[in-house]
């Protein structure tokens, strides 16, 4: 590959601070996984308030945790592991300088993402209509109503903040496709195209720890 | 790959093929992980339903983490990233165990200090 007569005039030039792309891409991507550290963290408190209140009140947990719809958690997560597929492709084409199929696969995350959060609202609506929202209205047969309400509590926090975190990402990628087809990425730099990617990645793997921690307890009782 | 990067982890020696010195992942390692990902969710899904006692939870964290491994490792490309990245990304998991470590030290033997009064 031609690397030096690749850059458009629209692509973003390399930075003053930075002696080569290779260091602006590697600082990029420090930057980037600095920040995912902390959404581990953000995402983690979460994980050790569930875990505590699993301990503490385990057969709620299993008896809440029977309330979600296992078939459509898993449709979730294949295709939300199908959305991370096509973003690193994405990722993959733009390093390539491949602009068409970078913005076709960015496309393709995006369908994958709308239709994860169609399936989740669909889900809220579910248990809505259920009586399995945490207040007065809230009515789970068999269980003591209070740790059956924090494990909905639990589950409609983790589960809307990780949607968040995708309308987030959403966005990102709509901005993305925008600047692929308008030239701004170059194999020299697309570290946005890299960054917003890792960011998905990571949201993904929220998802992997949340559909076994939420979907899948006392399934076999 | 090349290795050389480790000594000048923020600041690497310019090259003349920056582009090239960083490899594109080949499609076909991407699908396989893909498949993988995709065979684990199905593992995790049947082992719910089989009763292992508390092996149960072990299995499910323990599917969920190689899961997680897989997409740092490729589809996030911390296998090839230098070493510095990998510091980071080894320190965010840490930080999380220490979090994890520390809450449930406290609340899982609250018990075990009742009786005492």
């Amino acid at each position: 590959m031609a690397l030096s007569t690749t850059t458009d005039p629209a692509a973003p030039p390399l930075s003053h601070q930075f002696e080569s792309y290779e260091e602006q891409r590697q600082s990029a991507t420090l930057g980037i996984w600095v920040f995912l550290a902390t959404e581990v963290l953000f995402f983690g408190a979460l994980f050790v308030v569930y875990v505590v209140y699993r301990y503490l009140y385990p057969a709620a947990f299993m008896a809440g945790s029977r309330r979600l719809d296992v078939t459509l958690g898993a449709v979730n997560t294949v295709i939300l592991l199908s959305s991370s597929l096509t973003m690193a492709l994405a990722v993959r084409a733009a390093q390539l300088g491949q602009r068409r199929l970078s913005a076709l696969l960015l496309a393709a995350t995006i369908v994958l993402g709308a239709a994860f959060l169609g399936i989740k609202f669909q889900e809220y609506h579910h248990k809505f209509v259920e009586h399995l929202i945490p207040g007065a209205g809230f009515r789970l047969e068999g269980t003591e109503a209070r740790p059956a309400q924090l494990f909905f509590c639990l589950y409609f926090a983790m589960t809307g903040l990780h949607a968040l975190h995708m309308t987030i990402g959403i966005a990102l990628l709509a901005g993305l496709v925008v600047f692929t087809l308008r030239g701004s990425f170059s194999p020299e730099n697309y570290n946005f195209v890299e960054g917003t990617g890792l960011y998905w990645h990571l949201v993904d793997i929220v998802w992997i720890f949340l559909f076994p921690l939420l979907y899948l307890v006392g399934r076999h009782v | 790959m090349s290795e050389g990067g480790a000594a000048h982890v923020l600041l690497p020696e310019a090259h003349d093929s920056d582009v090239e010195s960083h490899v594109a992942v080949p499609v076909w390692l991407y699908v396989v992980v893909y498949v993988a990902l995709l065979a684990l969710t199905a593992s995790t899904v049947a082992a719910a339903y089989v009763d292992l006692g508390p092996l149960n939870n072990v299995v499910a964290v323990g599917i969920a983490a190689i899961k997680a491994a897989l997409v740092i490792l490729y589809f996030m490309h911390v296998r090839w990233s230098s070493p510095l990245i990998k510091l980071v990304v080894l320190a965010a998991f840490l930080w999380l165990l220490y979090m994890l470590g520390g809450a449930l030290s406290d609340y899982f033997t609250r018990g075990m200090m009742a009786p005492s009064r």
